[in-house]
């Protein structure tokens, strides 16, 4: 066949109808009579599965490292190195994936779609730490975490952030969580992967917006101590409230407090709270009046976030990438916009009809108003929980850290003039012996 | 304050329980993990009927060079001496020459086998998944040539960031064990 007869032959293939089916190809393949063999198309193997099971053994060897080293040893150094070691292996060789803050979406999709196999060491990444915290504290967050410790290793200037501000921005971590779990479960997509500030870092390439999130994120960490952690990190939500029941804790002096009041300022992150009297003179009357009306406001509260959650469901749905084809389609065929999308080719190509577009489209919003309704309540409970909490007054005779907002860093060891007495009695046992 | 003891055991008694309420959950997260595990793991894969070559698996990728590529199922391949996933639509000759080359990496290799037939294999460490070729040999070839995410390269991160930005929603998660969606192969159940 001449090179001519050849390009006749391809523009009669060009106005001949599309032939897709196998079988039905457009230039057969050529019987070969230079013995030539077909190569197979190569399929490398997934990474193996042993790696998977390194990283879970290593997360709870850590963990056990970190319980000790904080709890037993009371070393703020070690903890530091055993949280630098963390950063690198679980951050920069392990790339940052797979973490426990995104291993939330694993569980929830695992609930929510039986088709969905969760990997093992997302299993272990959600539970090991939460089981961790709920009998020693959060000692994940202080030295395992790879996340808390880029920016832990970054604090350099800790100012001090108001009570009321911290709690209120901390809504942002529960608002983070909700959203989380309902796209996971409805909206087909895991956004803490896809909005993880740090990850970036870890693997040395991202997405533009992203990285300044975490640029940003890294300088504001230079003076308010781990703002992830405190403000949007959604596992940290989860363990706050294992924290608040665990069977051991960090107690800042390894004895008795003298109440000097020398750890004050100890905890960048505002951990740390001071021995509270009885109730002011005259204020016990406004504050139950105060408690009252927060108790009377929750269900209010609660009733209008999910209201508000149930209008939102129009812009919820729109997380779901079935939802934004379908409203682009409409557009186009009502004629309202010019041109098409990449999305909206790709949705004509598989022939379906628009309509069934529309009616999944249409399903997929009543679940967003279902689950935005759900997110709503939920956040309308958290504010009133909080409103609830700010007026109820504990009575504390010791200076101790929080139980729910410690990190478990031990900063606020060497502080302690006790500490440092336990540690001299400590070294002279030593010698005599 | 004569009640005190009492509130105290009463405190104790709710924070035992929550206590023992959540590590119940935990417990049952822990089962279900167990119980979804017994399949294998899951991977991310591209169904190559409903790739449309948009290109974003070239510059979405978390890696510096993307884990896609483009593969060719041989058996499929018409073997033909104007490749149109090879060449740019109106080659001024058919050979190997840059200018006529439609990939922008030079990835393919045009290999003579025999008159007038010419394999086409794809170097993987060039090709970054742009899908421009696969785009070429679907409109006027066989559609041999396709896309896949290559496990060898694949971080299987937790999120794809291709999947997340794929507009005809081509990609899916596949089991471990038969990771890839081939062309011309059929799968087995």
């Amino acid at each position: 066949m001449t090179r001519w007869a050849r390009i006749a032959a391809f523009m009669v293939v060009l106005l001949t109808p599309s032939l897709s089916a196998l079988g039905e190809l457009r230039f057969p393949p050529p019987e070969f009579e230079s013995g030539y063999q077909f190569p197979q198309t190569t399929t490398p193997a997934a990474q193996s599965v042993i790696r998977e099971y390194i990283d879970a053994a290593v997360l709870l060897v850590a963990l056990l490292l970190a319980t000790y080293l904080i709890l037993r040893r009371r070393s703020r150094r070690a903890v530091y190195v055993l949280m630098i070691s963390a950063l690198l292996y679980f951050g920069f060789w392990r790339d940052g994936c797979i973490c426990p803050i995104g291993a939330i979406q694993n569980v929830t999709l695992t609930i929510f779609d039986s088709n969905y196999a969760i990997p093992l060491v997302a299993g272990v990444f959600f539970i090991l730490p939460l089981v961790f915290t709920l009998f020693v504290g959060r000692t994940f967050c202080g030295a395992v975490c790879p996340l808390g410790a880029i920016q832990d290793a970054v604090l350099i200037h800790p100012v001090a952030v108001p009570r009321w501000l911290e709690s209120g921005l901390r809504l942002g971590a529960y608002t983070y969580l909700g959203a989380a779990v309902l796209f996971a479960a409805i909206g087909n997509s895991f956004v803490i992967c896809r909005y993880d500030p740090f990850v970036g870092f870890f693997r040395l390439s991202g997405n533009w917006n992203v990285l300044i999130i975490g640029v940003s994120l890294l300088l504001i960490g230079l003076f308010i101590g781990r703002p992830y952690c405190r403000f949007l990190c959604p596992y940290g939500v989860l363990l706050r409230q294992m924290s608040r029941l665990s069977k051991w804790r960090v107690t800042i002096t390894p004895n008795e407090c003298i109440k000097c009041r020398l750890c004050e300022g100890a905890c960048p992150f505002g951990a740390i709270r001071e021995p509270t009297g009885d109730w002011p003179h005259g204020e016990y009357k406004i504050a139950k009046r105060r408690l009252a009306l927060f108790l009377l406001l929750l269900p209010v509260l609660v009733v209008a976030g999910g209201w508000g959650g149930y209008s939102l469901k129009e812009r919820l749905a729109r997380v779901h990438p079935r939802v934004r084809t379908a409203e682009r389609v409409y557009l186009e065929e009502t004629g309202k916009v010019e041109g098409t999308t990449n999305a909206s080719n790709a949705f004509r190509a598989t022939g379906r009809t628009s309509e069934s577009l529309y009616q999944e489209a249409t399903t997929i919003r009543d679940r967003f108003a279902v689950g935005g309704a759900l997110l709503g309540g939920f956040l309308g409970l958290v504010v009133g929980g909080k409103l609830v909490a700010l007026s109820v007054r504990r009575r504390r005779t010791d200076y101790e850290a929080d139980r729910a907002s410690c990190f478990a860093c031990g900063r606020c060891y060497r502080y302690c003039p006790k500490e440092h007495e336990w540690r001299k009695k400590g070294r002279e046992v030593l010698a005599g012996r | 304050m004569t009640d005190n003891g009492n509130s105290m055991n009463r405190r104790k008694f709710l924070r035992e329980s929550l206590w023992g309420a959540c590590l119940g959950g935990l417990g049952a997260a822990a089962g279900l993990t167990g119980a979804r595990n017994n399949r294998d793991n899951m991977v991310w894969q591209i169904d190559p009927n409903l790739c449309i070559q948009c290109g974003n698996c070239a510059t979405y990728c978390v890696l510096e060079l993307s884990a896609v590529k483009c593969v060719q199922a041989y058996a499929l391949c018409g073997y033909c001496d104007l490749c149109t996933g090879y060449l740019v639509p109106e080659p001024t000759a058919l050979d190997t020459s840059a200018e006529n080359a439609l990939c922008p990496t030079g990835a393919i290799k045009r290999t003579f086998v025999e008159d007038p037939y010419y394999e086409y294999t794809i170097d993987e460490t060039l090709c970054n998944g742009c899908g421009k070729c696969v785009k070429g040999c679907l409109a006027f070839g066989n559609g041999s040539l396709f896309l896949q995410v290559r496990h060898d390269r694949c971080k299987n991160c937790n999120e794809c960031a291709i999947a997340a930005a794929c507009p005809s929603g081509a990609y899916k998660r596949v089991p471990a064990d038969q990771p890839y969606l081939l062309k011309g192969v059929e799968r087995k159940e």
